[in-house]
């Protein structure tokens, strides 16, 4: 049985005529995951047990002649900082190593629910923090595409995952760019909800402001039915939105005629890589081919969104991860006193980034700089949300490349913290806007590497940037 | 130099890390760059500009136009009942060291 290439749709309908079983095709998935991950370093753990009782489940309905659930049988992973019931969740992090949680995240139960079988938890930049996968204590992740170069981060993984067939769908989550870079770097579609849209109890948070659970799958199609389960009200997420919940798989098939794109200028300015910038415009150019109108947009608060958004990130990863101090859980270093336990503890079990990041976000915080950094970080970030909303007025959603450059190589950022930070240029507005936005591929440079067109759109307007994405795949826009 | 040997010190005290002095260095180093970049915030006039101290879409800084269909978009409480909850048991299994009910930790008051 071979593990690739089934989409959720070709999963149900082989199910239904009792072609393969659910069984056999996660044990497709097991056997290609033995192959391959040595190589890629996608998976940090294996979930066989609860994959198989949950395959034999809906090879049971199937047997029955029951209806299946949407997402029956079908192979998915979840990035290690989403909780999963009795398997292992490190958070890419030794402070984790050996750490269970004992209850599973709404996203994932949902998931279940729909009939999904949890293969495994994949790699990831420490604690969600990084932009190349390369800070996980884990070790990297290779790209399944240029085995050289960085998958993207944080949720390196899960895309390499699903780029190399070795899951239909995966969860990402997205803080900076986590989930739309490395999508653009695997040369799949990664969707960042709305902040709100999809309930974040179980996720372990990073920065509580920005965080959000996305899916990856290798179609839009996919995307929209991995959307549609995940997304909706939690009440143990008071974050989370009462807006109700479209049949995203139902509107992506919608009409894009007519439709106004905004392309800012300031998203193809200094630094972008001249492929990545000609991709781009070729998209947009089939887009409009399709129907849409191009807008000229000026979004002026651009250049000082990676200045805010590492401020106001770290400050909140100070205060979130300061409950990794070896009392409730994960590692604990002996010591002789409560704080030297505590300092011992988290200079063993943190790595360099994390610990640069929780000194940044501490200093910012501190007395004497806080309205310096932090309070004025927070009202830029008012002023990045204000241009989104000017914009929207006159745009029904905005388009730009996801990524100024395609897939680095392994190790060519890692001694330089502010020119990996500068890899998330274009992902983190929409972030500290709060809004909605996918990377979807769009053809791949000379040395075949993919490349990313982000598509951003108002609050709550993913079935109109799935539509987009929808009409741009149709038209063979993945291999421009 | 934005931040010196004293303040990294400082900021690790505070973040409760223990630096060697090559990492305390090389801290210096990156946070020093790092600070000098994000400084550029300082350009910006902000009079009046009111701080988004978090996501919400109540509140006129964050709200975009919404497809008419879908107005109904906050985020509610949930009414106040009490809910049993028994996981101190799960809870305390990941404990590095649990004497139920209890986390045990290093002695705390001298005396």
């Amino acid at each position: 049985m071979s593990a690739a290439p089934w989409t959720i749709a070709g999963i149900h309908a082989a199910l239904q005529a009792k072609k393969v079983s659910a069984r056999e095709i996660a044990s497709g998935f097991y056997a290609e995951i033995d192959r391959r991950n040595p190589e890629l370093n996608a998976y940090l753990t294996l979930s066989h047990e609860r994959a198989y009782s949950q395959a034999d489940r809906v090879d049971a309905a199937v047997a029955r002649g029951e209806k299946l659930p949407s997402l029956a049988g079908v192979p998915v992973a979840i990035k290690d900082v989403i909780s999963t019931s009795g398997i292992r969740t490190t958070c890419g992090s030794k402070i984790l190593e050996s750490y269970i949680p004992p209850y599973d995240a709404t996203a994932v139960a949902r998931l279940e629910n729909a009939g999904a079988v949890i293969l495994g938890k994949t790699n990831c930049d420490e604690f969600a923090m990084g932009s190349s996968n390369e800070n996980s204590a884990y070790g990297a992740v290779r790209n399944p595409v240029a085995l050289d170069r960085v998958p993207g981060g944080s949720s390196g993984g899960s895309a390499a995952a699903v780029a190399a067939g070795l899951a239909v769908v995966a969860l990402g989550t997205d803080t900076g760019g986590s989930i739309r870079q490395p999508a653009a770097c695997c040369g799949i579609p990664g969707l960042m909800p709305t902040y709100g849209r999809v309930s974040r109890y179980g996720l372990i948070a990073f920065a509580s402001s920005l965080d959000r659970i996305g899916p990856f799958a290798a179609n839009i199609a996919d995307t929209a039915a991995v959307m549609a389960v995940i997304a909706g009200h939690d009440e143990n997420d008071s974050t989370s939105a009462a807006a109700s919940v479209p049949p995203y798989d139902v509107e992506i098939e919608g009409p894009i005629r007519g439709l106004r794109i905004g392309v800012p200028e300031e998203y193809f300015g200094e630094g972008i890589d001249s492929e990545v910038k000609e991709k781009v415009l070729t998209a947009i150019a089939l887009m409009e081919k399709l129907g849409c109108h191009r807008i000229p947009l000026k979004m002026p608060h651009t250049e000082y969104a990676i200045a805010t958004y590492y401020i106001i990130a770290t400050a909140e990863a100070s205060s979130n991860l300061a409950r990794y101090d070896g009392v409730r859980y994960g590692l604990r270093v002996p010591g002789a006193t409560l704080l030297d336990m505590y300092r011992k503890t988290r200079e063993r079990g943190f790595g360099p980034e994390v610990k640069r990041r929780l000194m940044l976000g501490t200093y910012v915080l501190s007395s004497g700089y806080y309205d310096a950094y932090y309070l004025r970080a927070q009202k830029v970030r008012s002023l990045i949300a204000r241009d989104f909303s000017a914009a929207f007025q006159k745009v029904d959603a905005i388009l730009t490349p996801t990524a100024p450059t395609p897939a680095f190589r392994l190790g060519e950022k890692t001694s330089d913290p502010l020119q990996m930070y500068l890899a998330d240029i274009y992902t983190v507005t929409g972030d500290l806007a709060g809004i909605p936005g996918i990377s979807i591929p769009c053809g791949k440079t000379k040395a075949q590497l993919p490349v990313g067109l982000q598509i951003l759109g108002p609050h709550f307007s993913e079935s109109r940037i799935l539509q987009l994405a929808l009409a741009f795949e149709k038209a063979g826009g993945f291999g421009i | 130099m934005t931040i010196s040997r004293d303040d990294v010190s400082r900021v690790a005290e505070l973040a409760y890390l223990e630096l060697t002095p090559d990492e305390a260095e090389m801290y210096r180093g990156q946070l020093d760059e790092i600070l000098n970049y994000v400084g550029k915030l300082q350009q910006l006039d902000l009079t009046n500009v009111v701080p988004m101290t978090q996501m919400s879409f109540a509140t006129g800084e964050t709200v975009s136009p919404l497809p008419a269909s879908n107005q109904e978009v906050g985020t509610p409480l949930r009414d106040d009942i009490v809910h049993p909850c028994t996981v101190a048991n799960a809870v305390l299994s990941q404990a590095p060291d649990a004497i139920k009910p209890f986390f045990r930790v290093p002695k705390v008051i001298e005396r």
